[in-house]
């Protein structure tokens, strides 16, 4: 079966005055179709850029400077404005972070909603405003014919984002990045709308890519987890591998400072330091900064090991052994 | 020794990061060179304009380069009473200048002053203060100038009344906004907590540090005060015929401007924008260098 | 909303109080009622009776009920000049100037938003560095300088257009206007676009600060992800949301108009009131100068009024908040 998505050595880099930055530097990973990529990193990580670069809604100074997006074996990054923009909300939809300012303060849900639906299938009026109230009443919110006439400040956080969400999935899309979709939530809405995107995306076959920094929130959900670090991915495999095994020091570190995981009394583990400017950064392993199993040879570029198949670290020095 | 001379003080800063736009640079120069036109008119012109006796009517409305009876040469041609240009121009450059940089200053210790009691006070003063402030600034500038010369009738004393009238109220509110910053910081407390007299406090603590933004829009105010100090005079609402700024020379030209004679209105309209363009050049790059919220 | 809108009123008429207070002694204790209010030809006797007729030798509070008075019942006196109501005078005076106030600014919205919008989708281009630097000499030079340079360059040197006067006008609803003939037209060519030069900028600006602003959120980012084109995303999303502070500052920028008309009338011999107070002032016409004060002063409280009331009508949060 081939994938739905699968990216191959981007580069997305942006031009600013002070130089620079690689924000994704020869990142790849794959989802197939009715999986779920979990996409982890800290913040600044690149994790976000990847999401809009698949999307194609890089802006200057930022640019696509390497390596391929297929979409169903189609480059994406080949692909014209005009088809690019055929695809985005159709085919492939996002959902961002904050509810909050996702949606227009000035328009109403039904303009928003239904301009979505006018954008990729040629209807009435009055069947893109039914096919946003079915939407509506997919994602679980009531009496849907009257909240369309709402505007998007009447709605709560977590209602504005599953408003947000029944427009991202109008027409069935094949691949749904969502961007840290949970994160501005309170912890039990969290929970009700990580169960209704994994339903919505498993009853419709949709492949999911997953993007957080919080490793609770997709232990449950993904299939396949990707760890991303300063630009790169330094770990990815299947998601009982990588967190059960961990390779990469820093993957190592994201674990162990995940709160239930540790002992109750036990200190709680952090990773020391900072994420590095990816301004200035240095050649070789960017973590060896904070790695406590850095040595003089992490100044090169590290090789890619595959202590499992499907299971492949970027690192010198791989932890064997069980998660911390 | 050498280091300490070395180092870097808040002004030398300034100076460094103002010189770094040439824009504003150039923008100063010209404005010292007409300032430095104004002031020493006397000598620089080759007319006094205000001595009836220099004039000879019949050289009234000459063009740019004529000769005058008396052999030297009109640069800019000369007005309806036989004016030289060149010389009504330094002259009524200085009272534009007068008036503008006069007001400006003027407006800016009312405004400050006030600015600085709502903010030190807060209750009542403050909100009395800002009443005002708020209504005065609800009616635009020219229409509070027209009111107040319409009452008190022209000179250039009730000019630079109806500038000051007009401005304080802005000062007032940026100083007050800023001051109110400013007030809720250690060092004001500290000075409180001494028990210092609280003009003391005022002046000597909390207006230093509300000065760098008050510079900038003194800067911008100037500029303000000028353009409607000749709008004014535009209007035959400002200064007296006697005494004419470039604002009442445009005016005196516009008459024969449809005839053609062009140049007794456009040199003094040309003086007048650059005086106001050099000024607005150089606070324009005030406003970058010193507002902190700019800087990273 | 209503209550509010009664609180509003009940402000306003407030403020107009005061100014009536501040007029009145402007007029009556600064400077010598005696002088201002009663013709200069008039003799010695006249002078006594008119003085007694107007209560001139009353005690003050006396003198301002009387002034309050004949404002209540549109009475201002008359014109010595005219021999006419001065408030009849300046009536009849005003359609020219609001004929050619509300033309200015629709010029600035026609001219200063589409700029606007340029300069703020292409900041860094030459065109938009131009059009930005052309705002601050809109904003800093003297409105009757770039009148006189207009009359110069299209009147004078072109012969294009005229240079003084309505020109031709025509009836509707029993006042002549201008906007109505080709040659009306004509006239108010110049002077509506040097009374708009200010506004101009000002819309200009606000529209650059408003797109630069609206393209880094996240509803704006969410638009283009559900894949509108351009256009859609620009005039109707971003649009929108800027044209809330436009519609606002336009709105309270009509009374300035207006007062700045003063400038613009005396340059192009506008038959409007702002010609007529000049000429008032000059000829020291009292009645008429007081009248004029009173009316602008009550045009611009009810402008100010009424954009606070349509203010929170265009925007949907506030409409709602203030209902509930």
């Amino acid at each position: 079966m081939s994938a739905t998505l699968e990216v191959r050595n981007l580069r997305t880099h942006f031009f600013t005055r002070a130089g620079v930055v690689k924000a994704v530097d020869d990142v790849s990973f794959s989802v197939e179709r009715g999986q779920v990529l979990g996409l982890v990193g800290e913040s600044g990580s690149g994790k976000s850029v990847t999401g809009f670069s698949i999307i194609g809604l890089i802006d200057p100074p930022g640019r696509l400077t390497g390596g391929s997006i297929l979409y169903q074996g189609e480059d994406l990054a080949k692909l014209s404005e005009r088809d690019m923009r055929h695809l985005r909300g159709n085919r492939i939809a996002m959902i961002f972070q904050d509810p909050m300012m996702t949606l227009n303060p000035v328009l109403r849900i039904d303009t928003q909603m239904t301009e979505a639906v006018h954008a990729h299938v040629k209807t009435t009026n009055a069947d893109a405003r039914a096919r946003a109230r079915d939407a509506l009443g997919m994602v679980g919110i009531p009496s849907p014919e009257e909240r369309l006439n709402a505007y998007p400040h009447q709605f709560s956080g977590g209602m504005r984002q599953r408003v947000a969400i029944a427009i991202a999935l109008l027409h069935n899309p094949d691949l749904l990045i969502a961007d840290e979709p949970t994160t501005a939530l309170d912890v039990t809405i969290q929970a009700q709308i990580l169960a209704e995107v994994q339903k919505l995306t498993t009853d419709h076959g949709t492949a999911l890519i997953w993007i957080t920094h919080d490793l609770s929130v997709i232990a449950g959900l993904a299939d396949r987890i990707a760890v991303m670090y300063a630009g790169r991915v330094v770990e990815t495999g299947e998601a009982t591998d990588v967190l059960d095994h961990p390779v990469h020091p820093y993957t190592h570190g994201l674990i162990g400072s995940v709160p239930s995981r540790n002992k109750r009394g036990e200190r709680l583990r952090q990773i020391p330091g900072m994420t590095p400017s990816l301004l200035s950064l240095p050649p070789g392993c960017a973590f060896r900064t904070r790695c406590t199993h850095a040595t003089s040879v992490c100044e090169q570029e590290p090789p890619t090991s595959e202590p499992s198949p499907g299971h492949t670290a970027r690192c010198f020095h791989p932890i064997e052994g069980n998660a911390p | 020794m050498s280091a300490i001379s070395a180092e870097e003080t808040p002004f030398r800063r300034f100076v460094s990061e103002f010189a770094a736009s040439k824009l504003a640079l150039f923008g100063l120069f010209v404005f010292v060179l007409i300032a430095l036109a104004a002031i020493f008119a006397n000598w620089i012109g080759p007319q006094n304009p205000y001595d009836l006796a220099q004039l000879d009517i019949m050289d009234g409305r000459l063009p740019p380069g004529s000769k005058s009876a008396a052999g030297y040469t009109y640069l800019l041609g000369t007005d309806d009473q036989g004016r030289d240009m060149f010389s009504g121009m330094l002259f009524g450059l200085r009272i534009s200048l007068a008036v503008g940089v006069g007001s400006a200053l003027f407006a800016a210790c009312v405004g400050t002053t006030l600015g600085l009691l709502a903010a030190f006070f807060g209750r009542r003063t403050d909100a009395v203060i800002m009443r005002i402030v708020d209504l005065q600034l609800s009616f635009p500038a020219i229409l509070v100038a027209l009111m107040i010369l319409a009452v008190l009738g022209k000179s250039v004393m009730n000019v630079v009344l109806a500038l000051v009238i007009v401005e304080w109220a802005g000062y007032a509110r940026n100083v007050r906004a800023i001051a109110m910053v400013e007030r809720k910081r250690e060092y004001i407390e500290a000075a409180t907590c001494l028990a210092l007299p609280w003009r003391r406090i005022m002046f000597r603590h909390l207006l230093p540090n509300c000065l760098p933004p008050l510079i900038v829009i003194a800067t911008q105010q100037v500029a303000r005060a000028i353009a409607l100090e000749a709008t004014l005079s535009f209007l035959g609402l400002g200064v007296p015929i006697t005494e004419p700024s470039l604002g009442l020379l445009i005016a005196n030209g516009y008459q024969y401007m449809l005839s053609g004679k062009y140049w007794i209105s456009f040199y003094p309209g040309i003086a007048l924008l650059i005086t106001i363009v050099s000024i607005n050049l150089v606070g324009d790059h005030l406003r970058d260098v010193l507002n902190p919220r700019l800087k990273r | 909303m209503f209550t509010w809108i009664l609180r509003r009123m009940f402000q306003a008429s407030f403020v107009l109080l005061a100014m009536t207070v501040i007029v009145f002694v402007g007029v009556h204790v600064i400077g010598n009622p005696v002088d201002i209010l009663i013709s200069p030809e008039a003799d010695q006797a006249e002078r006594a009776k008119i003085i007694a007729e107007m209560g001139l030798d009353q005690p003050l509070w006396r003198q301002y009920a009387y002034f309050l008075n004949g404002a209540l019942h549109g009475d201002l006196g008359r014109s010595f000049v005219f021999n006419e109501p001065a408030l009849k005078l300046i009536g009849g005076r005003m359609p020219a100037t609001l004929e050619l106030a509300v033309t200015a600014v629709l010029m600035s919205m026609c001219f200063g938003i589409p700029l606007g919008l340029y300069a703020g989708l292409k900041p860094n281009g030459f065109l938009g560095r131009v059009i930005m630097t052309g705002s601050i000499l809109g904003f800093s030079l003297p409105s009757f300088w770039v009148g006189l340079m207009l009359i110069m360059v299209f009147a004078v040197q072109l012969g294009w257009l005229p240079s003084t006067g309505r020109g031709e006008t025509a009836m509707l609803f029993g006042v002549r206007w201008s906007f109505l003939t080709w040659d009306g037209l004509r006239h108010m060519a110049m002077p509506a676009l040097n009374l708009s030069l200010f506004n101009i900028s000002l819309v200009l600006r606000l529209t650059r600060a408003g797109v630069r602003e609206n393209l880094t959120m996240d509803y704006v980012k969410f638009a283009r992800a559900k894949g509108l084109s351009p256009a859609r995303v620009i005039f109707v999303h971003i649009l929108k949301n800027i044209m809330i502070p436009v519609t606002t500052v336009l709105g309270l920028e009509l009374g300035s108009t207006i007062a700045f008309a003063v400038v613009t009338e005396s340059v192009f011999a506008w038959p409007g009131m702002g010609k007529l107070i000049i000429d008032s002032i000059n000829v020291l016409d009292r009645p008429v100068i007081v009248a004029y004060l009173m009316m602008i002063v009550l045009m611009f409280i009810t402008i100010n009024l009424v954009v606070d009331i349509l203010y929170t009508m265009l925007d949907p949060r506030v409409r709602l908040e203030t209902k509930a």
